[in-house]
């Protein structure tokens, strides 16, 4: 069994009298992607927003690595490895493709806020940005706004900046959210690539993304885990089949 | 990032040649008039660096201008001149603690709540002056002799010179703005545009938004001090007024008028807004009026500030380069 790059244990968020999640715990492995899926308003959202550092943990302990990462803040858990989408495309929108990904390699290149000199003099600042957007192949729009791309390759981009941050861990929330058949079957590619080396959770609700992607899965339900594992093994567990009945988008893809 | 100093430093070397000759043949009154708007052209560009780059609109500005004139008059005695090498670190070293300590807690709020919180800030320190006995109260205080830049008894600029002293304004103008430009294109400059641009975002990349903004915060607040310090060594004056939010906001205005996307465009606001003050109360009674009415005019007809007027003058690759900074021109108006 791979390495475990992340380990959640007994994870807590209450919002006044609302449990929007308890009692989990979870674990991701090193060049494996780990899948929550469940209805909506499971939690799933609101446990990334726990392991990135949005949301704050009302008990629970978060340990990346061997670092405890339970109560530092978004910026110094990026600092420690965790990068990030969000259900929402997140990126500076009024910037270059290549300025939002070079952004990224800057926050952890050598002197991220350097107070002289031009940004373009940091070649490997730049080397890194151009390598992430290769990566997601996006090379032929560096030069473009990002707001003026398509939804999905708004998320492309998303995707190249959280790259460009050399993660260990990627959260990412609904990467597949509102995409067309061609780009949904080109983001799962890029994802697949993504588990190499690093270690990725996926919340999605597109079953057939998941099953292709999916090392291990984990299914919420009311803000708790009620099935994890083996793929296979957690698509015939009945409270699996018992939480998704009445919803529309079974489990049995 | 900046049109007017990249593609084409032409326009701005004839203007600072023109600056340079200016004293050589213009009357005294418009010698002092002019040092006056260059001090104040200072305080609009370094506003900028948090309003237009940093998305921080502060109204606590002028406190910081007001601050660096009072420290002028403190560090000054009635028989002498202070010496510039002691007051004005002084000056300067007082205005950025207080800057930090007020951006500090003002920067825990966003938005409109950040003006609120700043603009209660500048009139405590209105008040501070305004109703206790330091720095003569509401009277204000005298600054009988300028601030001496001296080597021993060797006097190195003589500022009681009304041309030595726009020299030296104008030499202050141009480090100010060399400073923000070097600030706007470095890595810092890019992270504090982007923590403008999507705040969620540049946390989740691992950027320290919270001390990214308070440096800028403090360094723009440390060179209006500095405006400020020598604003009072030209009046001969201080008083409560100069820290006020009316002085605040009339430098918004310059930043707003002279447009926020390039770092020279508030130094056209301020001389803009300031020359016709000054045309105008020569010639009407109810010149306000008609400034108020004339400056909706140009920011209508403008909405990307004067810069976009001389963008429009300077042909072919004048336009800026769209990145981070040059946001369209609807969006170049703050949102409050």
């Amino acid at each position: 069994m791979s390495e475990i790059l992340l380990k959640a244990t007994a994870l807590e968020k209450r919002y006044g009298g609302l449990k929007a999640v308890s009692g989990v715990s979870i674990d991701v492995h090193r060049d494996e992607v780990h899948a929550v899926i469940g209805p909506n308003g499971a939690g799933k959202s609101t446990l990334i927003n726990l392991l990135s550092g949005d949301a704050a943990v009302t008990s629970g302990a978060i340990l990346l690595r061997d670092r405890d990462i339970t109560s530092m803040a978004p910026q110094r858990r990026a600092m420690a490895g965790v990068g990030r989408s969000y259900q929402k495309t997140t990126i500076f929108a009024d910037a270059t493709v290549f300025e939002n990904v070079r952004l990224a390699a800057q926050a952890h290149g050598g002197q991220p806020l350097r107070m002289f000199g031009g940004v373009a003099k940091d070649g490997n600042v730049n080397a890194r940005a151009q390598a992430a957007i290769d990566e997601v192949g996006l090379t032929h729009r560096s030069q473009t706004i990002a707001k003026s791309m398509s939804h999905g390759e708004q998320r492309q981009l998303e995707i190249a900046m959280v790259l460009a941050t050399e993660p260990k861990l990627i959260l990412l929330d609904e990467p597949l959210a509102g995409m067309g058949h061609a780009e949904a079957a080109r983001m799962i590619e890029i994802i697949h690539r993504l588990k190499d080396g690093r270690a990725v959770l996926l919340v999605e609700h597109d079953m057939d993304a998941v099953f292709a992607l999916a090392d291990r899965l984990t299914v919420m339900a009311d803000g708790k885990v009620i099935a994890s594992g083996d793929p296979e093994h957690v698509r015939n567990h009945p409270d699996v089949r018992q939480a998704y009945l009445g919803h529309e988008d079974g489990v049995a893809a | 990032m900046n049109a007017l100093f990249q593609k084409s430093s032409k326009p701005i070397l004839a203007l600072l040649i023109v600056a340079m000759v200016l004293p050589i043949i213009a009357p005294t009154y418009y010698v002092q008039f002019a040092s006056k708007a260059m001090l104040m052209a200072i305080v609009a560009v370094s506003l900028n660096l948090a309003v237009g780059y940093g998305g921080l609109v502060s109204l606590c500005h002028a406190a910081f201008f007001g601050l660096g004139g009072y420290m002028l008059g403190f560090t000054s005695s009635d028989s002498a001149g202070a010496s510039i090498w002691l007051s004005l670190p002084v000056a300067l070293f007082v205005v950025a603690a207080v800057a930090a300590l007020i951006g500090a807690l003002s920067l825990r709020t966003r938005g409109i709540y950040f003006i609120m919180v700043t603009l209660a800030f500048g009139e405590m320190l209105f008040y501070f002056f305004h109703d206790t006995k330091i720095g003569g109260g509401s009277d204000g205080m005298y600054i009988y002799f300028k601030p001496e830049i001296a080597l021993g008894d060797l006097t190195l600029i003589d500022l009681e010179d009304a041309r030595a002293f726009y020299y030296v304004a104008l030499a202050c103008l141009v480090g100010a703005s060399l400073l923000i430009r070097m600030l706007v294109k470095s890595p810092f400059g890019h992270a504090l545009a982007a923590a403008k641009g999507n705040e969620r975002r540049a946390l989740s990349l691992g950027f320290p938004v919270f001390w990214i903004r308070l440096a800028a915060f403090v360094i723009s607040a440390t060179l209006a001090g500095l405006a400020g310090y020598f604003s009072a060594a030209q009046f001969g004056f201080i008083a409560p007024q100069m820290l006020g939010w009316h002085l605040s906001a009339t430098v918004l205005v310059m930043v707003v008028l002279g447009g926020m996307s390039s770092v020279l465009g508030p130094i056209f606001g301020a001389i803009a807004l300031l020359g016709l003050e000054e045309v105008l109360k020569a010639s009407f009674e109810h010149w306000k009026l008609i400034n108020g009415l004339l400056i909706i005019a140009l920011v209508f007809a403008l909405p990307g500030g004067l810069q976009q007027m001389a963008s429009l003058l300077i042909p072919k690759g004048a336009a800026p380069e769209p990145d981070l900074q040059s946001m369209p021109p609807k969006e170049a108006v703050p949102h409050v």
